[in-house]
C-alpha cells in the first residue's frame, strides 16, 4: 500500500457522502418517498370503503 | 478536454464559458424573464380584484388569472430560471462543458411548447383549475399534457447537470470536493428529481383520465402526491435561492463561508427532509393519520427548518467578516451600514434573507403545527406567506443575481442604472405589504382561493372584522407598488438586451464584477479579534426572540379560539 491509498483511506464517511451525488440523490429520493409518499398512500387506502 | 475554440474567458470574472452551455443559460433566463412578465400581469388582475373597492374581474376572468399567474410565476418563471442556475453552477463554476449540449435544447423546447400548451388550456379550453388542479375537478386534457411536457424537459435539465458533474470529475476541472455553490446547484437538482417524479406520477394517470383511459382518479391519493410536487417544487427554489445567496456574498463582498461543512451539512439535510414538508398542505386533510402528519412536518420539518437558520446566520455572517477583515470593524453595524447597498445585486439579495427568514421563514414553521395550521388552512394567510417566501425570498434572490448576470453572459452595460438601484427596494416594499396584509387578513379568516374574499354577495353572508377589508385595500396598494417594481425589472432587463451599450468580449466592463476576497492574513487578524460576526449574531439572536414571540402569539390565539369556563 503506498502513500497515496492511505490517505484516500482517511476521508471521512460523511465527506464521502458529500462528495458522491449519485448517493445523495438516493437519499433525496428514498427518504421523502417512503415517510411521505409510500406511508401516506398505505393511509389513505386502509380506509374502510363506505357501505 | 474537447475543442477548447467553443471556450471563451470572460474578461471580468475569469470564468469559463462552454459555448453551448452560455447560449442554453441565455434561453432558459430569458424564458424565465418572459413568463415572469406574463404571470406578473396576471397578478396585477389578481391584486386588484382581492381589493374591494376596485374587484376588477368577474368570477370566470378571476380563477382564469388567478390559475394562469400561479402557473406562470410559481413554476415557469422559476424552473425555467433554475435550469439557467443549474447549468451555471456546473459546466461555468467547474470550468468544464455541459454534458449533452443537444439533448439541452430539446429539454428547452419541451419546457417552452409545454408552458405554451398549459396556458392556452388555461386561456381557451376552459381549464381555470387553479394551480393545484384538484382531481375531481376536471381540466382539458392538454393542461396536464402542457405540464408533462414541461417537467420532462426539466428532468432532462436536471440529468445534464449531473452528466456535467461527471464530465468535470472525469476531466479533472476541480480538485476536492465540488465548489459550495455547485453543491447548492446539487441539492436544488436531486429536490427537482424528486418533484418532477412525484408529478408525473399524478399527473399522467390524470391526462389518461381525462382522455377517457382511467375511469377514476382517487382525490385523497391525489392530494397527497400532487403536494410533493407542488410544495416540493418550491422547495427547488429554496436550494436555489440560498446557493445564489452564497454566490452574491463571494461576487461583491469575496466573503467565503464560515464554515464549509456546516453549509455543506445544512444542505445535506435539505436533501434529506426538505420535500416532505409538503405535508403541511394537508395538515387538515382526513385521509392521513396524525402520526404521518406529525412526523413529516413538526419533526421532520424542523431539521430542513434548521438548515434554513444554518444558511440565514452563514451567509450574512460571512458577509460581516470579509467586511469587517476589510477594515469596517467600528460598532457592530459599520459593516452593514458600507455594505453596497446602491448596488441591486446586494440589496436584492438582503431584502431577500430578511424578508424570507422573518416573514416566510417564521410564518411557515407556525403553519406546519398541525394545532396551529387550524387557524390558518386555506385562508389568504398561506398566499401571504409563500409570498413572503417564493416572490420576497426566490424572486428577488434571482432578480439580483439577474443584474450580474446579464451584463457577463450577454455583455452588454445595462439600462436605466439609477432604475436598477431603486428597483429592489420598490419591489421588495409592495411584496412585503403583500405578504403582511395576505397574513394579516388570513389571520382574520379570510378565505383563500375565493373571487368574492368577503362573502359580500353570498346567499348566506359572514361578516368579517372592517379590519380584514381594510387589510384587503391595503394589499391591493402594495399589489400596486410591487407591479412596478416587477414591470421596471421587466424593463431594465429587455432593454438592456437590446439597447444595452455592447461591450466587447475581451473588454471589461468599466466596474469591478468580482470582488477581490480578503486575504489570509486580514482573516487572521479578524479571528484574533475575536470578533468576526458580533452584528449577525445580534440579529439572530432578534430573529430568534420574534420566531419565539410569534409561534406562542399564535398559540394563545388558538387558545381563544373556544373558550373553556
Amino acid at each position: 500500500m503506498n502513500e497515496n491509498d492511505q490517505e484516500e483511506e482517511k476521508i471521512p464517511i460523511m465527506q464521502q457522502l458529500i462528495d458522491n451525488p449519485f448517493l445523495l440523490l438516493f437519499i433525496g429520493i428514498a427518504i421523502p418517498t417512503v415517510t411521505y409518499i409510500i406511508w401516506g398512500i398505505v393511509e389513505i387506502v386502509s380506509i374502510p370503503i363506505a357501505n | 478536454m474537447t475543442n477548447n475554440a467553443i471556450f471563451r474567458t470572460c474578461p471580468d470574472t475569469g470564468l469559463r464559458f462552454h459555448g453551448p452551455a452560455e447560449t442554453l443559460i441565455k434561453l432558459n433566463a430569458v424564458a424565465a424573464v418572459v413568463f415572469l412578465l406574463v404571470g406578473g400581469i396576471m397578478g396585477i388582475g389578481v391584486g386588484l380584484t382581492r381589493w374591494p373597492e376596485v374587484h376588477l374581474l368577474g368570477p370566470q376572468d378571476f380563477y382564469t388569472t388567478l390559475t394562469s399567474h400561479g402557473i406562470n410565476v410559481l413554476i415557469f418563471w422559476i424552473i425555467f430560471f433554475e435550469i439557467a442556475a443549474l447549468y451555471f453552477v456546473s459546466s461555468v463554476v467547474l470550468g468544464c462543458r455541459l454534458a449533452t449540449p443537444k439533448l439541452g435544447y430539446l429539454a428547452f423546447l419541451l419546457m417552452v411548447i409545454g408552458a405554451l400548451v398549459n396556458n392556452y388550456a388555461v386561456w381557451s379550453l376552459s381549464s381555470a383549475v387553479m394551480m393545484t388542479s384538484y382531481a375531481p375537478m376536471p381540466a382539458h386534457w392538454a393542461f396536464y399534457l402542457g405540464l408533462i411536457l414541461f417537467a420532462v424537459g426539466a428532468l432532462i435539465g436536471c440529468f445534464i447537470f449531473l452528466g456535467t458533474l461527471v464530465i468535470a470529475k472525469k476531466e479533472k476541472t476541480y480538485e476536492g470536493s465540488i465548489p459550495l455553490v455547485t453543491f447548492g446547484g446539487l441539492t436544488a437538482c436531486i429536490i427537482a428529481i424528486f418533484t418532477i417524479a412525484s408529478g408525473a406520477i399524478i399527473l399522467v394517470p390524470t391526462l389518461l383520465w381525462q382522455l377517457g383511459y382511467v375511469s377514476n382518479i382517487d382525490a385523497g391519493v391525489y392530494r397527497l402526491i400532487w403536494w410533493a410536487f407542488g410544495h416540493s417544487s418550491q422547495q427547488i427554489n429554496v436550494a436555489t435561492h440560498v446557493t445564489v445567496w452564497y454566490m452574491v456574498g463571494a461576487l461583491v463582498f469575496g466573503a467565503k463561508p464560515l464554515s464549509e461543512k456546516v453549509s455543506r451539512f445544512a444542505f445535506v439535510l435539505y436533501i434529506a427532509v426538505l420535500q416532505i414538508a409538503s405535508a403541511h398542505h394537508l395538515l387538515v386533510d382526513p385521509g392521513v393519520g396524525t402520526e404521518w402528519k406529525i412526523f413529516n412536518t413538526s419533526y421532520a420539518m424542523y431539521l430542513a427548518v434548521m438548515a434554513s437558520m444554518v444558511h440565514g446566520l452563514t451567509v450574512p455572517g460571512s458577509m460581516e467578516a470579509a467586511q469587517r477583515a476589510r477594515g469596517y470593524t467600528n460598532g457592530l453595524f459599520e459593516w452593514l451600514r458600507k455594505a453596497p447597498w446602491g448596488n441591486p445585486v446586494f440589496s436584492s439579495t438582503m431584502i431577500s434573507i430578511v424578508g424570507f427568514g422573518f416573514l416566510g421563514g417564521i410564518s411557515g414553521v407556525m403553519m406546519g403545527a398541525e394545532q396551529l395550521n387550524l387557524i390558518v388552512h386555506n385562508t389568504l394567510y398561506v398566499p401571504g406567506h409563500f409570498h413572503a417566501t417564493v416572490v420576497l425570498g426566490t424572486t428577488l434572490a434571482f432578480m439580483g443575481i439577474t443584474y450580474w448576470l446579464v451584463p457577463v453572459l450577454f455583455r452588454r452595460e445595462l439600462i436605466l442604472t439609477s432604475w436598477c438601484k431603486w428597483q429592489p427596494y420598490i419591489f421588495g416594499l409592495g411584496m412585503t405589504g403583500v405578504s403582511v396584509f395576505m397574513m394579516g387578513a388570513g389571520t382574520l379568516g379570510l378565505p383563500r382561493r375565493h373571487w368574492d374574499a368577503a362573502f359580500t354577495s353570498s346567499s348566506f353572508p359572514y361578516e368579517f372584522p372592517s379590519s380584514a377589508m381594510a387589510l384587503m385595500s391595503l394589499n391591493g396598494l402594495s399589489v400596486v407598488l410591487a407591479a412596478i417594481g416587477g414591470g421596471m425589472f421587466c424593463l431594465i432587463i429587455v432593454g438592456t438586451l437590446l439597447f444595452g451599450k455592447k461591450v466587447g468580449q475581451e473588454e471589461k466592463f468599466p466596474r469591478v464584477m468580482v470582488a477581490t476576497p480578503p486575504t489570509e492574513a486580514q482573516y487572521v487578524t479578524l479571528h484574533r479579534s475575536g470578533n468576526a460576526i458580533s452584528g449577525t449574531l445580534l440579529l439572530a439572536g432578534v430573529f430568534l426572540i420574534a420566531f419565539v414571540v410569534y409561534y406562542f402569539i399564535n398559540w394563545k390565539y388558538l387558545a381563544e379560539t373556544w373558550g373553556m369556563s
